[in-house]
């Protein structure tokens, strides 16, 4: 039987998202893909299923229904959501009852949410991945009247949690030097490890403006310099002073200076920082990013066996009373 | 051979960067194109992708996979196995006329940079779309080429402002380059003309129109057969194989 999501309505930035497409940047396409890959591996880790495609929604999610009963499961940006009217917990996996409708609203954490179904989805796959790429056009923002249809899900287990490093307050991102950064002088970098920046409203899959608390930064010869590589995690000053750290969907070549690049483990923070929340940046060394990555990647693996049960607080029950509390005993089905 | 190079930098954890120079020249750009023609040949391991941009290879690793000393070795070992600078450009390189409109309702800027080098908008016009040139580079966006390099005379400076923005397939120019846009964006380089080529075509047999070592003419056309060719969707453009 072919199953399909329906969107009943959806924000402006809801998109399909996997681990992006790699082998394009000669061409001139990044890589994209999701913009908290972490929360990517919480979904896939609450199903126990190799990481996959989900519904990326930026500051808003949307309702969602289906014909037929769905697994589903939310992570990333804790978003009010709510099932018929019943709310839903966080970093957590649910049935979806055929004809029910999920309800996910604003974040009230961090940015972005993630919506993973059991079974993925059965998108065709375009030079490597199902992932939207805004810039380069490929796939478009999720909206009202689309139906996404959904691989077979061999899968029965829902009702299980997942907690969560919260990386939703900004803090301190490391970072590693970048092609320009000697050439910045060092009252400026000096300056740069101990100003610290508030995330600014202008932030997108392609890049965040930070506001730096003085002045701003940058280089007389910041004209002058030779288009390059740029990967995420570059941190770009551009003319007016306030530097952008580039994303997923970043441009793939440029010529603005880059004072240093965030490491890749500490990308997922940049991602999730809100609006308004404070960021500051320290130089590490090779070594320290490393084993930073190292830590992040073991963490990741180690995510499907965190996944315990979900118990309901009687108290967050609002029709407690509905329920046949002793109908009999354990179904014997919880996973081991 | 540039003083100093060619030489090998770190770009954040996952990365290192070939440069051959430090400014856009012919040979710089030939050696890093065929940098990356070997290195796809021969992958060191945990060698993820590979890329170019004007005078520079980058090469992106797991860096868990391999340290980055040891394929700092690999790539410099590769780097000393001949000259680069000497090297021919990439096999497979196509010629491609690409019809543009310099009319000035498509070309707001041409006047000005007709100015600016000094010469009348007609000679500007000659200059330009007689004018055979290389993508020396794709980047910044998907299928967006860098090309060059173009007659002295249009050695100018970029814009002190950005033009807030350009149409999808403008063409624009600076410092004896031109860039021709897959997408509307803004841009510090001057809109000389317009064009209707499909440089990122998703679906297509080949969705990325042109490629590094590639060759390409701007021929001018009247605002009419643009339009025309325009809305035909392949924008008249014409591809012929150059042994």
């Amino acid at each position: 039987m072919t199953q399909t999501l329906q969107i009943l309505s959806a924000g402006p930035g809801v998109t399909v998202q996997d681990s992006g497409r790699s082998g394009y940047l000669g061409q001139g396409l990044s890589r994209g893909g999701a913009s908290d890959v972490q929360a990517l591996h919480e979904g896939a880790a609450l199903w126990r299923q190799p990481v996959g495609a989900a519904l990326e929604m930026a500051g808003f999610g949307g309702r969602f229904s289906s014909d037929t009963p769905l697994r589903i499961a939310l992570t990333g940006a804790p978003m009010r959501a709510t099932l018929d009217g019943a709310p839903l917990i966080w970093n957590a996996s649910h049935l979806m009852p055929a004809g029910s409708v999920l309800d996910i609203g604003g974040a009230t954490q961090g940015c972005y949410g993630y919506l993973t179904i059991g079974g993925g989805l059965d998108l065709p796959v375009v030079l490597g991945a199902q992932s939207t790429h805004l810039v380069a056009g490929i796939g478009a923002p999720l909206c009202a009247g689309d139906q996404l249809p959904i691989g077979a899900d061999h899968g029965d287990t829902v009702g299980r949690c997942l907690d969560v490093t919260p990386r939703w307050g900004g803090g301190v991102l490391r970072i590693l030097p970048s092609l320009q950064t000697e050439v910045f002088p060092k009252e400026q970098r000096d300056r740069f490890v101990s100003s610290r920046f508030i995330r600014d409203t202008r932030g997108n899959r392609m890049g965040i403006r930070l506001v730096p608390e003085g002045d701003g930064f940058g280089l007389s010869i910041g004209g002058s310099i030779l288009s390059e590589i740029i990967v995420p995690g570059d941190i770009q000053i551009p003319g007016d002073g306030a530097p952008y750290i580039l994303m997923s969907e970043c441009q793939t070549t440029g010529g603005y200076p880059r004072i240093g690049t965030v490491i890749p483990a500490d990308m997922p923070r940049v991602a999730q920082t809100a609006a308004g929340a404070e960021l500051r940046f320290a130089f590490v060394t090779r070594q320290e990013a490393l084993a930073a990555e190292e830590g992040y990647r073991k963490q990741i693996a180690e995510l499907p066996r965190k996944t315990r049960p979900l118990v309901r607080d009687p108290a967050d029950i609002a029709d407690l009373l509905s329920y046949t509390l002793i109908s009999g005993a354990i179904t014997g089905e919880e996973e081991p | 051979m540039p003083d100093g190079f060619p030489r090998i930098d770190s770009v954040g954890l996952d990365g290192l960067l070939v440069r051959f120079g430090d400014r856009l020249d012919e040979a710089a750009n030939r050696a890093a194109l065929a940098f990356r023609a070997a290195l796809e040949k021969q992958t060191p391991q945990g060698v993820e992708e590979c890329s170019t941009s004007l005078v520079s290879a980058f090469v992106r690793f797991d860096p868990v996979a391999v340290a980055p000393e040891a394929l700092t070795t690999a790539l410099s070992q590769l780097l000393n196995t001949r000259d680069w600078y000497a090297e021919p450009l990439p096999d497979g390189r196509s010629f491609i006329t690409i019809p543009t409109v310099y009319e000035e309702f498509y070309a707001p800027q041409l006047g000005e940079v007709a100015q600016l080098a000094g010469v009348s908008i007609d000679e500007a016009v000659t200059s330009i779309s007689n004018s055979r040139v290389r993508v020396t580079a794709i980047g910044f966006a998907p299928g967006q080429p860098y090309l060059g390099a173009l007659d002295p005379l249009w050695d100018i400076p970029r814009q002190s402002a950005l033009t807030p923005q350009v149409p999808a397939g403008a063409l624009v120019l600076a410092i004896r380059q031109l860039v021709l846009f897959t997408n509307a964006a803004p841009t510090g380089w001057r809109h000389v003309g317009q064009t209707a080529a499909p440089l990122f075509k998703l679906g297509a047999e080949r969705p990325f129109l042109l490629r590094p070592g590639d060759e390409v003419q701007f021929v001018s056309v009247s605002a009419e057969t643009f339009e025309t060719m325009k809305a035909a969707g392949d924008g008249g453009v014409v591809r012929e194989a150059l042994t």
